[in-house]
């Protein structure tokens, strides 16, 4: 290769034999190199989707941990906190209408506020000032938050579930998906797209909130383009415009950090202005736009029927009332004979033979679907609690006075099921599968229609459900968001089906583009992508991938991490001679039985575990770059660990139990929690161990604990980070 | 009897034939290749699309040219091409691929004579306007993006060359993290 003394004359326009075989070698070995980085890429997407959706399941687990809380009420004699009133008293609103709407305008605003301040109703003077004050960082006063949401209340109890819309009057329709917080983004639609007016009409299509950290300033903008706009601002419902939801992904905090007076009314008055938004838009009568998707039980007409408002959460919590509790109690001895033969079922495999009541199952990403017992945060096998009625054929809904095992709910918590007995009249059960399903549904391209054991709630959808279903009602397409795609878009089911997602850079820096979509009166879809960035310059393919990877590795090794104990316990099961090296074999096998995280842990390996002489895996080297932040004395290392995994759950809980959403609960107050949920855990905790603990939390020793400085100790430390952070 | 084959660059038959009755190395490989096309397997039922053949083919450290490809995907395809390759097809020859070590790695000291060739001038560096001008309009050539994307990681920002050596260098290294 390339003797330069043998080329002659070289022509400037003729390059010689050489110097094209040169290029051939180049393109050769860029090809390869930008593969290399492809497949690292698609890697470091799937290890993002996957523990987003499993921690999407974990609210199923928290929905039967409360179910439990009200089970074991009665044995706690009254003495723990009052959680179940806490989580169920819907909000009790003493005040009327007029009463309420005097006093926000009481509400005095101090002269030093120099944000925007509403006057209702609003014109554009109004949502100019708020897009201004929010690209400088600024709040909008408590006051006008308070107004805003009142007077959007209001304004929603009139409208339908599904809103008809008409490309005549417009040019064309733009339509936005998931945005979740990213105020960037939303400016960046604005910018590019322009800002909503008669000639130019937006339909948001959910997920406003959560995740990101500008959810509040979206929904000020979204709602008060709303008000001023009507007939060409359109709103549908999310899977996240749910409470219990916020409460897990980060909205409730983001409002009661932000709003520290007013944050709690807020939240109430959000409860009931996201129960009300409209669940679908139809344009011209032909496109259906929704957020999630369909099933096969999906109709139109029984839809626009629904009383939407009653679905103020997708995750069920059970009626408290004295005849309930009794039941409960009656159901559950007969329910959990049941529910072991469950867990007994052929079907079970790959167990780690530990003496512990736990148990564990592989269960297939198509879905097929028993019931298992489960570990948070990465279960990938929890059924959605309507898996008895989807399984049957088209049985009729049991008769409440004598519920057979199959038909009470089965509800997967753990080591242990939760029986739950669907409170519900028929009617309203239906109503609320139909909201569940749009909001919770993915497509898949299988056909049929099966429950999104993924997801932990609505269907997967395959495309003859959308065929039927657009056959049905004479519609030609169904726009809907909900999943992240890579370029911001997709089509799926023939051209049928549009995923929009509207969230750029959703799981890091360079994971995503974000996308919208125009429709005009021939209704043919015409695609708009961008991505938000963080720095002016632009960063190189392989820098991109690398940051995304880092991020994705880094959630990864947590999730080692938060399991440490049941992934050595297995290790060691294959390492008979104790020599801390197992095959690569068996450490993925390992791994992903103990994880369930659906993921190419061969390919992953170079990234997690290192390789000793022999060519098999170390595998302690797992767990080196992770380390637990201080650790509070009297905290074993054991229970660190389970505090580690769970401390999203003990987060909502304690955020439930802090009434005043002051940051801090009473010690009595956390003991009983604790001693309830670890109970339920299996972990062994003695009541000193607790009191030692409760008390070295406290510390400036006024009775009362920072939980926040509580959940902090139990922070994981990625070492290399603080390398890094050290050295630069 | 596996022979030293450090100094030769043929791989005997005998030597093949001993792969292949090794059941670790068969299921290691298969293995490794069913990782590869699992992670482009979005519909999780054993089918890519053939449009990431090349990608997964690369990724598990094959350098084929596009030519190279175009035949592998003629034959991975079935009767009627349905835009999709399914597993079962894609398993045995790309089993043979590995085995056989076809389509060798590219290593730092040849991709460095190769930008040697190109520098006709023996500068130490290369501009931009020459490397596109190869790269797009000879051998298989590169699309826009595809130059677009190299330039942007191969210039130098300051003096606006491409110091082929350090990026080489740098490239190799990022390449085997």
């Amino acid at each position: 290769m390339g003797c330069g003394t043998s080329i002659a004359v070289e022509n400037q326009t003729h390059p010689s034999e050489t110097a094209i075989k040169a290029a051939i070698l180049i393109q050769r070995w860029y090809r390869r190199y930008v593969a290399h980085l492809e497949m690292r890429r698609r890697y470091t997407w799937n290890i993002f989707q996957s523990i987003e959706y499993a921690g999407e399941q974990d609210q199923l687990q928290l929905s039967s941990f409360f179910s439990f809380m009200l089970d074991n009420f009665t044995h706690m004699n009254g003495n723990g906190p009052d959680l179940i009133s806490h989580l169920l008293d819907s909000v009790v609103d003493p005040l009327t209408e007029e009463v309420r709407q005097l006093k926000y305008e009481q509400i005095v605003v101090p002269e030093s506020y120099c944000g925007p301040r509403l006057s209702f109703p609003l014109s554009v003077t109004d949502t100019n000032a708020l897009l201004s004050a929010f690209k400088e960082e600024q709040t909008l006063h408590g006051k006008y938050v308070l107004q805003l949401l009142y007077e959007t209340k209001k304004f929603l109890k009139q409208m339908p579930n599904i809103i008809y819309l008409s490309t005549s009057y417009a040019k064309e329709i733009t339509i936005c998906g998931d945005l979740h917080g990213r105020l960037d983004d939303l400016l960046l639609i604005f910018y590019k797209n322009g800002l909503p007016s008669a000639e130019n009409p937006y339909i948001f299509n959910g997920d406003f909130v959560d995740r990101g950290k500008k959810s509040t300033e979206i929904i000020i903008i979204l709602f008060a383009f709303l008000l001023l706009y009507p007939d060409h601002m359109h709103l549908n419902r999310g899977n996240h415009e749910d409470h219990i939801m916020n409460l897990r992904y980060g909205f409730t905090r983001e409002v009661m950090q932000k709003y520290k007076t007013h944050g709690r009314e807020m939240l109430q008055l959000l409860q009931d202005v996201f129960s009300l938004l409209p669940l679908a838009t139809v344009i011209d009568n032909k496109v259906l736009i929704v957020h999630g998707g369909i099933s096969d039980k999906i109709d139109l007409d029984f839809l626009s029927t629904v009383e939407r408002h009653k679905v103020k959460s997708a995750l069920r919590l059970p009626k408290r009332s004295v005849d309930h509790l009794n039941v409960h109690a009656n159901i559950r001895s007969s329910s959990r004979q049941s529910g072991r033969s469950r867990l007994d079922s052929p079907c079970s495999s790959g167990r780690t033979s530990r003496a512990s009541r736990r148990r564990k199952k592989h269960i297939t990403k198509q879905g097929s679907c028993s019931s298992s017992s489960s570990s948070s945060s990465s279960s990938s096998s929890v059924c959605s609690p309507r898996v008895s009625s989807r399984n049957t054929s088209r049985r009729p809904p049991p008769s409440p006075s004598l519920p057979s095992p199959t038909d009470v709910l089965q509800v997967p918590f753990l080591d242990s099921f939760v029986s739950l007995e669907p409170p519900e009249p028929p009617r309203d059960e239906l109503e609320r599968q139909q909201v569940v399903d749009i909001l919770w549904s993915d497509p898949k391209n299988q056909s049929g229609c099966s429950p999104n054991s993924f997801r932990g709630g609505g269907c997967y959808f395959g495309p003859d459900v959308t065929q039927a279903l657009l056959q049905k009602h004479g519609l030609c397409l169904l726009i809907r968001s909900h999943e992240c795609k890579q370029e911001g878009y997709e089509l799926c089911h023939n051209g049928q089906v549009i995923t929009i997602f509207s969230a750029s850079n959703y799981y890091e820096e360079g994971s995503n583009r974000g996308a919208y979509v125009k429709l005009g009166p021939e209704l043919v879809p015409r695609f708009f992508q961008y991505q938000v960035s963080r720095s002016t310059r632009k960063l190189t393919l392989h820098q991109r991938v690398c940051v995304a990877e880092g991020s994705a590795l880094r959630a990864l090794k947590e999730k080692l991490y938060a399991h440490r104990s049941d992934l050595m316990a297995a290790f060691q099961q294959y390492d008979i001679d104790n020599t801390g090296r197992i095959s690569t074999s068996e450490w993925a096998q390992v791994v992903e039985s103990v994880l369930r995280l659906d993921l190419p842990w061969r390919t992953l390996r170079p990234r997690l575990a290192r390789l000793g002489a022999d060519g098999n895996v170390e595998y302690e080297s797992c767990f080196e770059d992770i380390s637990p932040g201080e650790p509070i004395p009297p905290v074993t290392p054991n229970l660190a660990e389970t505090l580690y995994r769970y401390r999203t759950d003990l987060e909502i809980i304690f955020n439930i139990i802090d009434k005043d959403h002051s940051g801090q609960i009473s010690i009595e107050e956390f003991r009983q929690t604790w001693k309830l949920f670890s109970s339920h855990l299996g972990v062994a905790v003695n009541d000193q161990t607790i009191d030692d603990m409760a008390r070295s939390i406290d510390f400036n020793k006024d009775g009362s604990i920072d939980f926040n400085e509580f959940l902090e100790a139990f922070r994981v430390v990625h070492k290399l980070v603080i390398k890094e952070q050290q050295q630069g | 009897e596996v022979t030293e084959t450090s100094k030769k660059s043929i791989v005997t038959f005998s030597e093949i034939h001993h792969f292949l009755l090794s059941d670790t190395i068969i299921t290691e490989t298969q293995k490794r290749i069913s990782n590869a096309f699992d992670v482009f397997d979005h519909e999780s039922n054993k089918t890519v699309d053939v449009r990431e053949i090349g990608t997964i083919i690369r990724s598990l450290g094959c350098f084929p040219s596009e030519a190279d490809l175009h035949d592998i995907i003629a034959e991975l395809e079935e009767e009627e091409p349905t835009g999709f390759v399914r597993y079962e097809k894609f398993l045995p020859t790309m089993t043979k691929i590995l085995l056989e070590r076809k389509f060798r790695p590219i290593t730092e000291d040849l991709l460095l004579q190769a930008f040697e060739v190109l520098d006709q001038q023996k500068k130490g560096h290369l501009e931009p306007e020459e490397l596109t001008k190869y790269l797009t309009q000879e051998g298989e050539p590169f699309t826009q993006e595809e130059m677009d994307e190299m330039l942007s990681a191969a210039v130098d920002p300051d003096k606006n060359v491409i110091l082929y050596k350090d990026f080489v260098s740098m490239m190799t290294f990022d390449d085997t993290r």
